[in-house]
């Protein structure tokens, strides 16, 4: 059941109504049920996955929880008798017990992860190097399905348990309350990767009807709408177009290939991002940001502070952090300080830290080789724009580079870059991608961009007008945002000027999105998804 | 606190650490700067800063930090 059926709007409606018709004590079990009906809907397989997870989980953070009040009950009582030493040496080996709870369920739940997604990958990897040995045997692959959103809620329990284990968060007593933290299903398919001590603060509370949450919540969702079925999936033909053949598509129409895809991206995920965050509005939840305007940032470090923000602070809180400062690295911060001198050997174990994070970045975006180089493109990047940034303060204060004007100018460069790495994201072996990125200072047909032939890419004259004016308003909207909430001046409008734009909108989604002119249902590419 | 105003106007000596009370809330202090200044504090301090202490009340101004340190420093 994908966010764009029949079917979804049918259940989002029957779940508004009883959530606000049944009583208010009713509201976090319906949740629950609704959240496990959709996932039943989506593979019954998959639930035996989540269910795993939330139990391992749950059980493991409670387990610490109470070692961690045993321990905190036992000190208190032997506070007179115990010395400084005995209790050093009484917490360690409690801090041991709760070290393999949490290591246990790491690696269970990791585990499951890692099998059901990159089995198949490693499986062709040994084939291709027995190959390459002139080997004919091949090992067969597995037919192991991927549970619908297994990643985000596996991070999603993950970062639940270490926060327990660090003791920022308590851990949830109930086990149906915690079912729901991990399984909410608004968040499942894409994100945001939720922190307990965010999300629970609204997912269980009793929440009387109000028109206005209500309201917003749904203006929300059908701007979401709007990004996903008028932009995003009116793309995709011209994109699969382009990826679906390097030797064809080369050179500008990698170009005109790589911005529809950055733009088909973000309409995508932020679209998608949005019904999310407007479901849980309209319900009075609330789910974090996951994008603060990414294509306005002047450096790639700063739009990996914008982009898939609950993933990237993940990684940054849940391996970077840990990594950097364990023992291990200190010790070889001070290794590398007296070999290498204290400038260079502060700067290595940090840069062995980032690279471990956007290893992992890449791997969990997917399983291939495509994605690791992806990932390692952006550490790259990253860490050499920080090696160079003494140089770029020079320059800036030689010629003067500064104001508006080179703010657009570095706005427009970041974007190009982030084109740049998305490649690997489109097409489908590291081969193509070079030959495709090669092909953009090898092949001299740039002509294409106005001879007409990119009419021939699966998208006509009006699917380019409809896609220039939606990203238009979608840059409008993003604009007025940066100066605060565009629903809030909307509503501030007289209400024909908010039925109009409202209604508009709509209409837009049903006319131009994938029911819209042009197309039929066979054809919707989306729903291959 | 001379110390530590001093190892944080090591890496930023652009900014005024004893007025600066968003250091991370304003983006300031970035992931790479939070990990610098942890090893240079725990080698001056001889304190252990733990991942669950990394969290912007701690890391928005130098007085919160050296709060932190003090804090660690007695446990």
């Amino acid at each position: 059941m994908l966010f764009t059926t029949y079917e979804f709007m049918g259940f989002l409606a029957v779940l508004f109504l009883a959530y606000y018709l049944f009583p208010k004590k009713c509201q976090w079990p319906l949740l629950l049920a609704a959240s496990y009906f959709f996932y039943f809907i989506a593979g019954a397989d998959y639930l035996i996955y989540i269910m795993v997870t939330t139990l391992t989980v749950y059980f493991a953070a409670r387990r610490i929880e109470k070692n961690a009040d045993r321990q905190a009950a036992y000190l208190k009582e032997h506070k007179a008798e115990l010395t400084k030493e005995e209790k050093k040496v009484y917490k360690e080996s409690q801090k041991r017990i709760r070290l393999r709870w949490l290591v246990s369920c790491l690696l269970l739940n990791l585990g499951i992860l890692a099998v059901v997604k990159y089995t198949n990958f490693f499986i062709s990897n040994v084939n291709g190097i027995l190959t390459s040995l002139g080997r004919t045997e091949q090992i067969s692959f597995l037919s192991l399905a991927l549970p619908m959103g297994i990643s985000f809620y596996t991070f999603q329990a993950v970062g639940y348990l270490v926060d327990v284990y660090r003791g920022t968060v308590p851990a949830e007593r109930n086990p149906f309350r915690f079912a729901l933290f991990v399984g909410f299903f608004p968040q499942l398919i894409q994100g945001p990767i939720s922190r307990f001590g965010d999300l629970s603060k609204t997912l269980y509370e009793r929440h009387g009807f109000d028109a206005k949450t209500l309201c917003w919540g749904l203006q929300r969702v059908l701007w979401g709408y709007f990004k996903k079925m008028v932009i995003a999936d009116r793309i995709l033909a011209g994109v699969l177009t382009i990826v679906g053949d390097a030797d064809a598509y080369g050179g500008a129409y990698v170009l005109a290939g790589m911005l529809l895809y950055t733009v088909q991206l973000y309409a995508d995920f932020t679209g998608g991002i949005d019904i999310t965050i407007g479901i849980a509005q309209a319900l009075g939840i609330k789910v974090e940001e996951n994008f603060n305007l990414p294509y306005f940032s002047r450096s790639l470090k700063e739009y990996w502070r914008r982009w898939h923000i609950s993933m990237c602070s993940w990684f940054r809180d849940y391996i970077f952090y840990p990594i950097s400062i364990s023992r291990p690295m200190q010790r070889f911060t001070k290794f590398s300080k007296r070999r290498f001198g204290e400038k260079v050997g502060r700067r290595l174990p940090m840069y062995l830290s980032s690279f471990t994070v956007w290893l992992a970045t890449g791997v969990w975006h997917g399983a291939s080789w495509n994605f690791i180089v992806w990932g390692l493109g952006n550490w790259a990047i990253l860490m050499a724009s920080e090696e160079l940034e003494p140089l770029y303060e020079r320059f800036h204060h030689r010629f003067g580079a500064q104001g508006r004007l080179y703010g657009v100018f570095q706005m427009f460069r970041t974007f190009l870059l982030v084109c740049c790495l998305n490649l690997f994201d489109c097409y489908s072996s590291l081969g193509e991608t070079f030959k495709a990125f090669g092909s953009l200072f090898t092949v001299g047909n740039w002509n294409v961009l106005w001879d007409g032939s990119l009419m021939q890419l699966g998208l006509t004259m009006l699917d380019y007008g409809i896609l220039a004016a939606g990203t238009a308003l979608m840059l409008g909207v993003s604009l007025l945002h940066r100066t605060g909430s565009v629903r809030e001046r909307i509503g501030r409008r007289a209400y024909p000027l908010r039925f109009a734009i409202w209604y508009g909108l709509f209409l837009a989604v049903l006319l131009m999105g994938a029911y819209g002119i042009g197309y039929d249902a066979s054809q919707f590419i989306y729903n291959q998804f | 606190m001379e110390d530590l105003l001093e190892i944080l106007s090591d890496l930023h000596p652009e900014v005024d650490f004893e007025v600066e009370e968003h250091l991370i809330d304003d983006g300031i202090l970035d992931s790479l700067d939070i990990v610098n200044l942890i090893s240079e504090i725990s080698e001056v301090f001889d304190v252990s800063i733990t991942a669950k202490d990394i969290v912007p009340e701690n890391f928005n101004s130098a007085k919160a930090l050296y709060s932190l340190i003090q804090d660690l420093d007695e446990e």
